[in-house]
């Protein structure tokens, strides 16, 4: 903590969890789009989320996330307009997710390519969040450090790989947070490791190229 | 490095070193977050005039919340204010209230502005410096250098209490920012350190046990008004810490008594709007209004 987190953060009112967080929450999601075409976008609002959203803006604070807006930026009033002429689709569904945080979102994104991905998350208090699941598999990072998600097949040597190639090619870079899920063995897994410093972009593209690996994205700080 | 796990930490250091608490905390967090002093400055300096912009955005006539519930009573105040020559409390206070009704109403229809330390009570701490700013000739400098204090007094609220209304209720909220903004208030009127800490001593007395119970859940009844009581318990606190009168307890005293009244403090009253003013026939009401019957 320094002074700066009780003299700020500057941000766009009127709730620290369900409009500051929310914005963060859907940054997630613009990190996972990358610099891909968003057609649509259905979000689900549970809990706390889905009974004040509206009061809160909420549903803007998430929209402008995805959109790439940050929690400060004055556009998040006017999201919803701006996705319109954008030309995206969106739609809020309120359902409560059994067993979520009470302030949970989950944005289930489709593409222009026709590829899909959805995101759950939430927002646990004074603009901070907790990111739950990356298409169906359950991962844990708040989004304070770049964290980089590697999505793979359940076999052996897979995480040594990876590792490996960060140490040999990359010594510099630390890992502070390391969590491995999958769906069953041999299944898909999903790799969330949380780093200090700055992976250069070749990091990724060299990750892909493993054995096993489908795909490996990079989260910079939201 | 500094703690800030206690205020008497804060004073003790500034005493032995006879300079002012802010620039204690300038120097040890330039330190701590490895920046010099300048960028540090230039920082907050850039907070204040947020604050200042969100004065500005809130007092406008036609502010209204996301809601509906609430807006246009900073505007309402500055009228009052012009029409009545000062009103009851005079000018400087009167002014200062329609400030901090305007930041909070700034909050409540998404505009921008600075947590301090949170967006609920974002409207005490501007009320408090922009005031003393803009009415009573403080250099900007010095103000912008109080907030390290303001920040300094709340990261040890923090760590000892609560700066949450989930966790320790509107003490922890507008209670916090109050007691923040007194310590300021103390040293740019210069006061002594140990003034600062009686200062925010009695604003964390003058505010406990007090519930954080937020109408249909939002940020808007009571917290808007809340600013303002903030903000006037702010200025009393200061005013008596200056006046030689002390704080009976100790602060790092009152901030556990806060803790622990946070702490056995019913869940229903810690911002689930289960009850106090939320659960009211008006509140549940005025909930209604906002998202009609249907809850999940």
């Amino acid at each position: 903590m320094n002074v700066f987190d009780i003299i700020g953060p500057v941000m766009i009112g009127p709730s620290s969890s369900h409009t500051a967080g929310a914005v963060r929450l859907g940054r997630v999601v613009n990190k996972l789009i990358d610099d891909r075409k968003l057609k649509k976008v259905v979000i689900t609002l549970s809990g706390s989320f889905a009974q004040t959203y509206k009061g809160h803006g909420t549903d803007r604070a998430l929209l402008a996330g995805i959109m790439g807006y940050k929690s400060y930026s004055p556009e998040i009033r006017d999201a919803l307009t701006i996705a319109d002429e954008r030309g995206i689709e969106y739609s809020f569904v309120k359902r409560d997710i059994k067993g979520a945080h009470p302030n949970t979102a989950q944005i289930h994104f489709f593409l222009d390519d026709g590829s899909e991905g959805v995101m759950q998350g939430a927002s646990i208090g004074g603009g901070n969040i907790l990111v739950n699941q990356i298409n169906g598999m359950s991962v844990e990072f708040n989004g304070d450090n770049n964290t980089l998600l590697v999505m793979h097949e359940d076999k052996p040597g897979v995480i040594a790989a990876v590792t490996n190639l960060m140490h040999w090619e990359h010594a510099e870079l630390n890992i502070s947070n390391f969590h491995l899920s999958r769906q069953e063995k041999g299944g898909d897994a999903i790799m969330t490791i949380e780093i200090d410093n700055m992976p250069p972009d070749e990091l990724v593209d060299d990750i892909r190229k493993i054995d096993h690996v489908t795909n490996a994205i990079l989260i910079r700080r939201v | 490095m500094l703690k800030y796990e206690t205020i008497a930490e804060l004073v003790s250091e500034a005493e032995k070193r006879n300079i002012k608490i802010s620039e204690l905390v300038l120097e040890d967090q330039a330190k701590s977050m490895e920046k010099n002093h300048a960028e540090l400055y230039e920082k907050m300096q850039k907070n204040f005039h947020i604050m200042i912009d969100s004065v500005k955005d809130g007092e406008k006539e036609n502010q209204r919340s996301m809601s509906g519930l609430t807006g246009g009573e900073g505007f309402k105040m500055n009228s009052y204010l012009k029409r009545t020559g000062g009103g009851l409390s005079g000018n400087l206070m009167t002014k200062a209230m329609a400030r901090a009704l305007s930041v909070a109403g700034c909050n409540a229809s998404m505009g921008k502005i600075v947590a301090a330390p949170t967006a609920g009570s974002c409207g005490i701490i501007p009320a408090c410096l922009v005031t003393l700013y803009e009415d009573k000739g403080f250099s900007e400098k010095d103000i912008v250098m109080s907030l390290f204090t303001s920040g300094a007094f709340g990261m040890v609220i923090a760590n000892r209490a609560s700066i949450a209304g989930a966790n320790g209720g509107c003490q922890a909220e507008c209670g916090s920012a109050a007691a923040m903004a007194a310590a300021s208030l103390v040293e740019l009127m210069g006061g002594t350190p140990k003034q600062c800490a009686d200062a925010c001593a009695i604003a964390v007395s003058s505010q406990m046990g007090l519930v954080c119970d937020p109408v249909a859940g939002l940020v808007e009844i009571p917290c808007i008004k809340r600013n303002v009581s903030g903000l006037m318990i702010a200025f009393s606190s200061a005013d008596m810490a200056l006046a030689g009168i002390e704080a009976k307890i100790p602060a790092d005293e009152c901030l556990d008594a806060m803790r622990e009244v946070g702490d056995v403090m019913t869940p229903a009253l810690k911002e689930t709007a289960k009850g106090g003013l939320a659960a009211t026939p008006t509140g549940q009401k005025l909930k209604e209004q906002v998202f009609g019957t249907d809850n999940l």
